[in-house]
């Protein structure tokens, strides 16, 4: 990459123009989340900045947006909705889908791609058939406008991405260690959580987190499926951005932000780990 | 196989059974313990999931409501000879006034009134204003029925609301779908409807054109990144990798959100274009509610999955392969075009397939910042569910979008394979 000592103008130039266009990209992709962060301390209601902003001054600078979000009744409802279901949804994807990425990880999976196929695509169906679906469906069985069908129907979304990062760590998974540890005499479920789930656990705490974040900032299939009663933080956002958009979702936006980079830094610690250890493992 | 022992029967294993058998057996029992764990997945994916689809898609064709509320009609009408332009007899009036008075007693009229409407508009008023009084009918005394109807609204006397009656009676339909396509059933079978009522066409060519558009700017924006986060020391790489995976991770709505924000006629955009002097405070751009801001926002939140397949592909390229090309004599421009870039095309499939398959189904962000002229069909299905409450309407057209996406589905899986999909 770095340019060689006989590089023509030309290639120089190009070089850098390639350089500077590279760097415009990367600030096309970080500016508009980086600028939510400082227009949440406005000390006006407006979505942009100040004068006093603009020049450092203290004056321009304010928490009034984060105090609403946190006096707010409805926005303290939604919140609390979120974190009802989202931790639930989560539980059931990754618990079901766990097994089911270590029995897809077998060696003779009859109709393994049809299988995979259909526990992927809720990844792949648009987002609003499967509100419809679930909104008709859910509404014919009870299941519409009650916490359990918000948490399946959250689930049901979080599973393919479950299963993607599960079955990429079992990929390396030594196979002979279960063995080992069944020629030792340990039964299934003993080698499952003393062998085989330490080793994976960095997938599966990815995964749970992907299913996290799904669930968490899901809104199409919510506002089907849910009624008031289970009106999440995303869902609020929409209706605040439809209807008369307040500056608390800057607040909101900037706090949301804050828990995905948490979230990322997690992911990717995880990550290099679990490529350390495959790194470590024989075979 | 059996030559080496001195028997010449089969190979027996430890429990005297022959191995083959043996070894099937334990084959079949690994292959249903494999199962067995999949089972509860596939058991719960079924029911949350593949039901709901389903049933949502039978509701595109079902079409019960006409001959469950008016089952004499129904049955009446099956004889009569819509082409001949003469009305029914006077039996099937009978039937309808019959029908009519059970559906007002039990509050139904109103219902098919409002199907039949979305094929032949004004049946709706017709079945309301007569349904009023079809509770007081007294169906021994006061015929004849033919006159009397007609007497109460004229258009029992139009032999176009008996054909749309006649027509839509079977429990399943088209309809629904040539609504979806901007058909409809006339005298002589499908037909177009008239210029002005065609949208859907439209809109599905515009949902498809848009995503396009998005696709192609999110390979534009894509490739120079991946490239230099593939070519990249390590350490580097893996420091503007954040700058990509920070997005991806960060919520859709705080993106749209934003987004608004700074396309807002009294945004941030606008204002940095204002004080620069490039744009006149008087005459600030429109960049928001059209088709231009969801291109935009689409672009910005689609593109970390353009990114990722083809930094994954690039990764894979060794940079010798460039080296050697300029050492036999190509230029750059050849290096990169007849070398370097054929071998990034399996990235850019599966990128743009991705791509293309995430933004045909989106919703949220058009409806945010496409107004009117910026929105996609999934739009138009949610403005059926929750608005215009024509759920049959709504689910043929997601049954047409549904298509579109398993065609593609199934075209990543052939080229791309769902095993290779990667998160981050």
């Amino acid at each position: 990459m770095a340019l060689p000592p006989y590089a023509s103008t030309g290639q120089r130039v190009w070089h850098y123009t390639f350089r500077v266009i590279c760097g415009l990209i990367f600030f096309f992709l970080i500016a508009p989340i980086v600028v939510v962060i400082p227009l949440s301390f406005n000390s006006q209601d407006f979505f942009t900045f100040t004068k006093e902003m603009l020049s450092f001054d203290p004056a321009g600078y304010s928490l009034k947006h984060y105090r609403d979000f946190f006096g707010n009744p409805d926005w303290q409802d939604a919140l609390w909705n979120s974190v009802k279901i989202a931790p639930a949804a989560t539980l059931l994807s990754v618990s079901l889908g766990t097994l089911a990425a270590i029995g897809l990880s077998q060696p003779h999976v009859p109709a393994r791609r049809a299988i995979m196929a259909t526990l992927i695509s809720p990844m792949i169906v648009p987002l609003i058939i499967s509100a419809a679906g679930m909104y008709f469906f859910y509404s014919r069985i009870g299941l519409a406008g009650t916490y359990w069908g918000v948490v399946l129907a959250h689930a049901a979304l979080g599973i393919p991405f479950v299963i993607i990062t599960v079955t990429a760590t079992l990929v390396g998974f030594d196979r002979s260690l279960t063995r080992a540890a069944a020629n030792m005499g340990a039964d299934p479920v003993t080698t499952f959580f003393r062998v085989q789930m330490p080793l994976i656990l960095p997938g599966v705490i990815s995964g749970a987190l992907f299913a996290f974040i799904t669930s968490f900032d899901e809104v199409v299939v919510v506002i089907f499926v849910g009624s008031a009663k289970q009106q999440t933080l995303p869902w609020q956002m929409f209706t605040g951005l439809r209807e008369q958009i307040s500056p608390t979702i800057l607040a909101v936006a900037t706090i949301l932000v804050v828990i995905s980079i948490a979230l990322l830094t997690t992911v990717e610690l995880l990550r290099r780990r679990s490529e350390r250890l495959r790194g470590m493992s024989p075979g | 196989m059996s030559d080496m022992t001195d028997t010449g029967g089969p190979v027996l294993a430890a429990d005297g059974t022959p191995l083959k058998r043996s070894l099937a057996r334990a084959l079949r029992r690994q292959k249903l313990r494999a199962l067995m764990l999949i089972a509860p997945l596939l058991l719960f994916i079924l029911i949350s999931f593949i039901l709901p689809v389903a049933d949502m898609l039978y509701r595109s064709v079902q079409n019960g409501i006409v001959s469950e509320t008016l089952p004499r009609t129904v049955v009446a009408l099956a004889d009569w000879d819509a082409d001949s332009g003469d009305l029914p007899e006077e039996a099937v009036y009978a039937a309808m006034a019959a029908d009519l008075k059970d559906a007002a007693a039990a509050k139904t009229h109103t219902k098919v009134g409002t199907r039949l409407n979305y094929e032949n508009p004004g049946i709706s008023s017709v079945f309301r204003k007569t349904g009023r009084k079809a509770k007081k009918f007294d169906i021994e005394n006061d015929g004849p029925w033919k006159e009397a109807l007609i007497d109460l609204n004229k258009g029992w006397g139009d032999p176009d609301l008996w054909r749309t009656i006649q027509t839509y009676s079977p429990p399943v339909t088209a309809g629904y779908f040539l609504n979806a396509v901007d058909m409809r059933v006339g005298p002589d079978g499908p037909e177009a409807r008239p210029e002005s009522e065609q949208i859907y066409m439209n809109l599905l060519g515009r949902t498809l054109w848009m995503s396009l558009t998005i696709t192609v700017c999110c390979i534009l924006l894509a490739y120079p990144v991946a490239w230099i986060l593939a070519n990249l020391p390590m350490r580097q790489a893996n420091m503007l990798m954040i700058l990509v995976l920070l997005p991806f991770w960060t919520s859709l709505l705080v993106r749209t959100s934003a987004w608004k924000i700074l396309l807002q006629q009294q945004g941030v955009i606008n204002d940095i274009l204002v004080w620069i002097g490039l744009v006149d405070d008087s005459a600030r751009l429109v960049i928001i509610n059209n088709q231009f801001g969801t291109i935009v926002a689409m672009t910005h939140i689609l593109l970390p999955f353009m990114i990722l397949p083809m930094y994954s592909v690039m990764q894979t390229i060794p940079p010798t392969y460039l080296r050697a090309a300029k050492s036999l004599g190509a230029t750059d421009w050849t290096a990169f075009w007849r070398v370097y870039f054929p071998q990034t095309i399996p990235g850019i499939g599966a990128g743009s397939i991705l791509v293309f398959i995430l933004a045909i189904g989106y919703y949220i962000t058009p409806a945010l910042v496409g107004g009117t002229k910026g929105t996609f069909i999934s739009n138009q299905i949610a403005f059926h569910i929750s608005s215009s409450l024509n759920w049959g309407l709504a689910s043929a057209l997601g049954a047409i979008l549904l298509a579109v996406v398993l065609v593609l589905y199934w075209a990543y899986d052939k080229i791309v394979g769902i095993d290779n999909v990667k998160l981050g």
